[in-house]
C-alpha cells in the first residue's frame, strides 16, 4: 500500500484544530473541570470528584430529585412534540399543491414561524393566552372554559405544547414537501396503473421516500424540543409550580440562580450525553429501518 | 382483452385551443388488434408517448375518443380502464419484496389470495425472477428492477393491453436481447395485445407484428416490418427504417421514367402525371442499387467513401447535389473515382410531397 505522505496537510488541519480546540474543547474541558469540584464566594473551589454525578443520578437528593423530575418532563415533552408535528407536518406537506403560484404561497406562510425569534414566540403566545386581554385566553374563557395557564397545569403544558407545534410543525412539513417534491412522477403513474388507493401510495410510495428527510426532521425536532428553554420560560417560567420546568430551565435556574458551578456543569455533561445517546439510537434505527428487515411498517 | 379503437384522437399539451401544428398528437383513428404485438416507432418527441400514455388514461386526449370493445372509455380513470403499463425506468416499492411487488397491482384489485399467489409464481417464473421472489426488491441490479416493472404489468391476466414505454433503455445490451425475446415469449404464451413503444427500429422490428411509424405527431404508416421495408408510405419512414436509410433524391418523374441529374432511370409502374408544384422525389433502399464499372447506359457517381459493415459494404456517392448509398456487390474492386449506379426498377419509389404515390402498372 503506497499511501502519498504528504505532511503539508498538517498545516492545513492545524488551523482547523486550534479553531475548535478554543471554541469547543477548551470550553468544555472547563465544564468537566467544574463538575468536579463544589464553588464558594470569592472562586474558592473544593475537589468533589464524582460526587454530583452521584447525587444527580439519585432521585433521593434535591438535586438527583429535580434533575430526574425535570428530565421526566423534558422526554414527555419531547414524546408528545414528535408525535404531533411528524405526522402533522407530512400531512401539511401531502396537501400542499405541487405546482402554481400557490406554491410560493403556502411555502412564504409555512416558512414564517420559522423565522421569528424563539423569545418573541414566547411572548406572543404569552399575551395571546392571557385571560383578561390575549385573544385566545378571552375567547376560552368567554366559551365557558376556565383556561388559565398560570395557574393550571394542564392549561400550562397545552399552551407550551400547542406554541411549538405552531412555531415547529412548519419545518417538519417544508423537509417533508422537499422530500415529496423528488419522486419521480413515473412512481405516481405506476401506482395509478397498479390500481393503487391513495393509502397505499402513501404507504408504498411516498413515506418510503420521505425516509431521510424524516430522519432529519425526527432528529432535529427531538434536539431543539428536548433543549427547549426560550418559550416556556417566558410563556410560564416554568410554573405552575415545576410542572413546566424543563431540564434547561433546571439548569440555568442552578448555575446562574443559586451558582452551583459545580453542579450545573455535571447536570449539563449529563445532560448532553443522552442528547447525543438518543440522537444516535434515533439515526441508527431509522437508517436501518426497511432496509434490513423484510417488513417494516411505517418510518416514524 | 380487447379491442382498442382511436376515434380522431389528438392530443395538445396547449389545450384544446392551440394552433394545428403545435398538437402532440395530431388526430388519429386506428384499430389495434385483440392479441396483437404493436410497436409505435419514431425519434424522441414525435408523440409515441402522448399516444401512449392516452391509451394508459395518464394524459386525458383534448378530441376524440379511446373505445375498448366499442365501449367509449376516454373519460375514465387509470384505475378504472384496465391497462397495465411498463415505464422507461424501473419504478419499484421500495418497501416491499419481489414477490409483494409483484401481488401489489392484483392485491389492489381485491383477487384472491390464492389465485395471486399462483400468477406471482407464473409471471416470475417466466421472467426468472423465481430465486428473488422472498428478496427486498431495493438492493436489486436495474435490470432485475425492470423485470419486476415488466412483470407488475404482466401479472393481471384481464388486463386490456399491456403498454410499454421504452422499457429496455436502461438495461445492458446484452440483456436486451434476452429480455425482447422474453417479451414475445411471453406474448404468445399469455394472449395479451401488447404496445411497444422504442425509438430503436430493431427493438420495433423483432418485437411487433405490426410497427406503427410516427413523425412529428402524425402516425406515417403502420404496417408488418416487411411493408415497412419493402414500400415506405412516407420518406421518413423510408430513411428511418433501415441502415443505410433510403436514399431519397429529388427527381423529375413522367410516365415510366424519372430524370435524376439529366440521367433517365426507368420505372415499373406509370406515374402519368403528378400533381403540379409537389415536391417530387424518388426512394429506393440502397439493398436495390448497387454500383458497378462506369458504362454509358449507367447514373455515373463520383465515390466519397466506402463503409465495410463486414458482410455488406456500401458505397456512398455523390451525383451532383444527391447523395446515394449504393450495395458493393461481393468480389467487385471499387474504382477510386467514378462508378455507375444500377437501379433495380421495380424497388424505385416515387414520392410527392414527401407521400408514396402508387403508380399504375
Amino acid at each position: 500500500m503506497d499511501k502519498t505522505v504528504n505532511q503539508k496537510a498538517w498545516f492545513l488541519v492545524l488551523p482547523v484544530f486550534a479553531v475548535v480546540a478554543f471554541s469547543a474543547i477548551l470550553p468544555l474541558m472547563t465544564v468537566v473541570n467544574y463538575s468536579m469540584q463544589d464553588t464558594f464566594g470569592n472562586n474558592q473551589f473544593f475537589w468533589n470528584g464524582v460526587g454530583w454525578f452521584k447525587e444527580l443520578l439519585d432521585p433521593s437528593t434535591d438535586l438527583g430529585g429535580r434533575f430526574l423530575a425535570s428530565l421526566g418532563r423534558n422526554l414527555l415533552f419531547s414524546a408528545i412534540i414528535l408525535a404531533i408535528e411528524v405526522p402533522l407536518g407530512i400531512v401539511v406537506a401531502l396537501s400542499m399543491p405541487r405546482e402554481g403560484w400557490t406554491v410560493a404561497v403556502c411555502l412564504v406562510i409555512l416558512a414564517l414561524p420559522l423565522l421569528i425569534p424563539w423569545n418573541v414566540v414566547g411572548t406572543i403566545w404569552q399575551i395571546f393566552g392571557r385571560p383578561d386581554i390575549g385573544l385566545l385566553g378571552y375567547t376560552l374563557n368567554s366559551l365557558g372554559i376556565d383556561y388559565n395557564y398560570v395557574s393550571n397545569e394542564f392549561d400550562a403544558w397545552a399552551t407550551v405544547i400547542v406554541m411549538d407545534v405552531w412555531h415547529w410543525t412548519s419545518l417538519v412539513a417544508l423537509l417533508c414537501y422537499a422530500g415529496l417534491k423528488s419522486i419521480p412522477d413515473a412512481y405516481y403513474q405506476a401506482a395509478q396503473i397498479d390500481g393503487a388507493s391513495r393509502w397505499a401510495v402513501f404507504k408504498a410510495i411516498q413515506l418510503p421516500k420521505m425516509n431521510r428527510v424524516l430522519l432529519i426532521a425526527v432528529l432535529l425536532r427531538f434536539m431543539d424540543s428536548f433543549m427547549i428553554y426560550t418559550e416556556p420560560f417566558v410563556v410560564t417560567g416554568g410554573g405552575p409550580g415545576n410542572s413546566t420546568t424543563f431540564v434547561s430551565i433546571e439548569l440555568v435556574k442552578i448555575a446562574l440562580g443559586q451558582f452551583d458551578l459545580g453542579k450545573a456543569a455535571a447536570l449539563s455533561l449529563v445532560y448532553n450525553l443522552i442528547i447525543l445517546i438518543v440522537c444516535w439510537i434515533f439515526y441508527t434505527v431509522m437508517t436501518n429501518a426497511g432496509t434490513e428487515r423484510p417488513e417494516k411498517k411505517g418510518a416514524a | 382483452m380487447a379491442r382498442i379503437d382511436l376515434v380522431d384522437l389528438a392530443h395538445s399539451y396547449g389545450g384544446n385551443d392551440a394552433p394545428a401544428e403545435s398538437f402532440a398528437l395530431k388526430p388519429v383513428t386506428m384499430t389495434w388488434r385483440q392479441g396483437g404485438a404493436y410497436a409505435l416507432l419514431g425519434p424522441s418527441g414525435c408523440g409515441k408517448t402522448t399516444l401512449l400514455n392516452l391509451i394508459s388514461g395518464i394524459v386525458t386526449p383534448s378530441r376524440g375518443k379511446i373505445l375498448f370493445d366499442g365501449a367509449d372509455i376516454t373519460p375514465l380513470s387509470t384505475q378504472k380502464r384496465n391497462i397495465a403499463q411498463v415505464f422507461q425506468f424501473p419504478v419499484i416499492y421500495d418497501t416491499m419484496t419481489v414477490g409483494q411487488n409483484l401481488a401489489f397491482p392484483l392485491q389492489n384489485r381485491g383477487v384472491p389470495k390464492a389465485e395471486v399467489e399462483a400468477r406471482v409464481r407464473q409471471i416470475a417464473d417466466l421472467l426468472d425472477l423465481t430465486f428473488y421472489l422472498d428478496r427486498k426488491a431495493t438492493r436489486l441490479t436495474a435490470d432485475a428492477k425492470q423485470k419486476i416493472s415488466l412483470g407488475r404489468g404482466l401479472v393481471r391476466s384481464d388486463v386490456a393491453a399491456v403498454l410499454f414505454d421504452e422499457p429496455l433503455t436502461v438495461i445492458d445490451p446484452e440483456l436486451k436481447w434476452q429480455l425482447r425475446s422474453k417479451l414475445k415469449a411471453l406474448h404468445r404464451e399469455l394472449d395479451l395485445t401488447m404496445i411497444y413503444v422504442t425509438h430503436d427500429q430493431t427493438e420495433a422490428l423483432t418485437f411487433a407484428d405490426t410497427v406503427v411509424v410516427m413523425h412529428d405527431g402524425r402516425v406515417v404508416q403502420s404496417g408488418t416490418p416487411a411493408e415497412l421495408f419493402d414500400k415506405p408510405a412516407h420518406t421518413f419512414v423510408g430513411y428511418f427504417i433501415g441502415s443505410p436509410g433510403m436514399n431519397i433524391v429529388p427527381a423529375a418523374v413522367s410516365g415510366h421514367e424519372a430524370r435524376v441529374d439529366g440521367h433517365i432511370i426507368g420505372l415499373h409502374r406509370n406515374y402519368g402525371v403528378l400533381p403540379a408544384g409537389a415536391k417530387i422525389e424518388i426512394g429506393v433502399r440502397p439493398e436495390f442499387l448497387h454500383v458497378a464499372a462506369p458504362a454509358s447506359g449507367l447514373l455515373s457517381a463520383a465515390i466519397e467513401r466506402i463503409d465495410d459493415l463486414g458482410r455488406v459494404r456500401f458505397a456512398r456517392v455523390r451525383v451532383g447535389d444527391a447523395k446515394f448509398s449504393a450495395r458493393v456487390p461481393p468480389g467487385f474492386s471499387v474504382p477510386d473515382n467514378m462508378v455507375g449506379l444500377v437501379f433495380d426498377p421495380a424497388h424505385v419509389h416515387v414520392y410527392a410531397d414527401s407521400r408514396l404515390v402508387e403508380g399504375v402498372a
